[in-house]
């Protein structure tokens, strides 16, 4: 092994070592940027919700009162609709995630592979506002022959296969127009589908090919291999990937917007109208002032504080090794 | 190799076929496989059955008349008009690229070129990535607070929240495609007498050119059908506004938003139309930024 100079000497002019000084700093204060950015929005926008918060006080986050024309802003309607309709999209979008991953890692015969990418890379190209205008112009509205919205008719199948149980009676109540958590969850699920997948493919690249061919050689079937040596070593990896998704689908925004219904209401019937942070942001913000404006930032910040801490946790459990796609 | 010859009388090998692979088991392995091949469909229907849609709804909107002229003042109108949508929409995903990727770029290059193994490097590098987690609408409300409060709506406010969105995306895509320029040619060019920010702009950099366009392409595309951060920054027009930086703007993403709202048949049909365009739009940037990676990326 050749040992390096401890110094590489320096050849070039006075002129040179300058040009080279700045555009190191310039490189810093790229990346300075990053911290500048963050720390910008946490302060304007925090700053201009203090009149909504000194105003409400914890009720703020306590409160289910949001009664704007009153100024009274309780915003915790908001907050359980973005849980509700996260926790929904995290139910559809995670187990599919996993098998679509699953299949393009163990199953996919080699010349299905690369559609399958590319339906994935289409999926996550189509812009949230499209799924948006499919979801309230298809499924909530009356279709050609008039009669219920397609989304209406599923809602009431559903509502009648499961009316006699208790419970989902409930979780499952007679629709009232297909606007609803249900149909929000739904289309997020679609959406954070592409990340989760990209995610959970990269951990499960990780699995060292030795651990799969053991249990293949010890006479495991390819179900029994994946149980067996894929998912102990890609447990973390598969929460963070999940804990990012939630992230995402906590703060997508327009497609909630146009299809869960907007009125501010803790149900737990899930085929019922409802709102959530980003959504109720979007929707009243054009014609809101004064204090209601200042509630309005302020939900941001709370939407921003939530997103910042899944985001953090789940960075951590990630680890900085996996160079995840954003 | 003809070993076998040489083992005499070898016992004969225990089959490997499924026979002695008991039924519940060869069940439930079945089971588990139609449930990873169903999970692929519940997937693609979906995504077929939007795409069918706004072909289907679009396709008779779109036109020369639908691609130039002026929305109508009156939604209820029926015709066509997303000209100044799309204008709108190349020209603030443009100026987003003008700041976002260049700036991206070179925080990436000061994580990967002079950060390597020290700790603000792995702050920024980790708060990039949390900041790529900041949901679209806060990027929106951040640029109505610092910016439209001071200087109103504008193309311009708009651009900047694109930016702020995309930023994250270029600087964790660019930094991983230099991290697999070969040591080698930095070394070379270092020893060959180049200074650290000569070697970085004519060896490292155009080494990792394809891999950063095509990055930087899907950071685009993001941005080009993004709606939130939008709504409150960039205002509402019906004529083509040309200047960023002066007046209110309007995009495609916007305009299938409000128009997707109104119950006017005339407005719902450019929204489909509107959302015909955008889809292919962003598809051509997706494509052709696959293209790119899938040309250049040494496997």
């Amino acid at each position: 092994m050749a040992t390096q100079p401890a110094t590489v000497p320096t050849l070039g002019s006075s002129r040179s070592a300058f040009t080279d000084r700045a555009f190191s700093i310039l490189a810093l204060g790229a990346g300075l940027t990053v911290l500048l950015i963050l720390g910008l929005i946490a302060l304007s926008t925090t700053n201009q919700a203090l009149p909504a918060f000194r105003q409400e006080g914890l009720g703020f986050i306590t409160s289910d009162r949001w009664i704007p024309s009153q100024d009274v802003f309780g915003a915790l309607p908001f907050v359980y609709g973005t849980m509700v309709i996260s926790v929904i999209a995290l139910l559809f979008a995670v187990p599919v995630s996993m098998g679509i991953a699953l299949f393009l890692s163990e199953l996919a015969p080699p010349r299905l592979r690369r559609p399958v990418v590319y339906l994935i890379d289409l999926l996550a190209a189509v812009p949230s506002v499209v799924f948006g205008l499919w979801g309230l112009l298809v499924l909530t509205q009356p279709g050609p022959g008039g009669g219920d919205p397609p989304i209406v008719g599923f809602y009431q199948w559903i509502s009648n296969v499961t009316g006699s149980i208790p419970g989902l009676s409930t979780l499952f109540g007679p629709p009232l127009n297909g606007k609803s958590f249900f149909l929000a969850g739904v289309i997020l699920a679609l959406m954070i589908t592409p990340i989760i997948t990209s995610l959970i493919r990269e951990v499960y690249n990780t699995v060292p090919p030795g651990h799969k061919e053991a249990a293949l050689a010890l006479g495991a079937t390819r179900w029994e291999m994946i149980r067996g040596a894929v998912f102990p070593h890609s447990r973390s990896g598969t929460v963070a990937a999940v804990m990012l998704g939630l992230g995402r689908a906590m703060g997508e925004t327009i497609a909630a917007a146009l299809v869960i219904g907007s009125s501010p209401q803790i149900t737990a019937r899930l085929f019922g109208s409802g709102d959530a942070m980003a959504a109720v942001i979007a929707n009243q913000f054009g014609e809101a002032g004064g204090t209601h404006r200042s509630a309005l930032i302020g939900l941001g910040v709370v939407l921003f504080a939530m997103t910042i801490l899944v985001n953090v946790v789940a960075r951590l459990v990630f680890g900085r090794s996996s160079a995840a796609v954003a | 190799m003809s070993v076998g010859t040489l083992v005499p009388a070898a016992p004969a090998p225990p089959t490997l076929e499924g026979s002695t692979v008991s039924r519940s088991r060869r069940f439930r392995n079945g089971v588990a496989g139609a449930l990873i091949w169903t999970s692929v469909l519940v997937a693609a229907v979906p995504l077929a059955m939007v795409i069918f849609y706004v072909i289907r709804k679009g396709i008779g909107v779109v036109d020369v008349a639908f691609l130039t002229d002026d929305i109508p003042v009156q939604s209820r109108f029926p015709g066509p008009g997303m000209g100044p949508a799309i204008m709108g929409t190349l020209l603030t995903t443009g100026a987003a690229s003008l700041v976002s990727i260049p700036l991206g770029i070179m925080a990436a290059v000061y994580l990967n070129e002079y950060g390597r193994s020290n700790r603000l490097a792995a702050v920024i590098r980790f708060l990039s990535d949390v900041m790529a987690g900041v949901p679209s609408i806060v990027m929106g409300l951040f640029l109505y607070t610092v910016w439209v409060l001071r200087f109103g709506q504008s193309g311009l406010a708009g651009a900047l929240a694109l930016g702020a969105l995309m930023l994250p995306i270029v600087i964790r895509s660019t930094e991983s495609i230099l991290r697999l320029v070969p040591r080698e040619l930095r070394e070379g060019s270092l020893a060959l007498g180049a200074s650290r920010s000569r070697t970085i702009l004519t060896v490292v950099l155009p080494a990792a050119l394809p891999g950063i366009t095509s990055g930087s392409l899907l950071a685009v595309a993001r941005a080009a059908g993004e709606t939130a951060p939008l709504l409150f920054t960039i205002g509402a027009t019906n004529a083509t506004n040309l200047n960023l930086a002066d007046g209110s703007n309007t995009s495609l993403s916007v305009q299938i938003f409000r128009n997707a709202q109104l119950p006017f048949a005339g407005a719902q049909e450019r929204a489909w139309g509107a959302a015909l365009t955008l889809i292919v739009l962003v598809l051509v940037m997706t494509v052709i930024a696959r293209l790119i990676s899938a040309r250049f990326t040494v496997r």
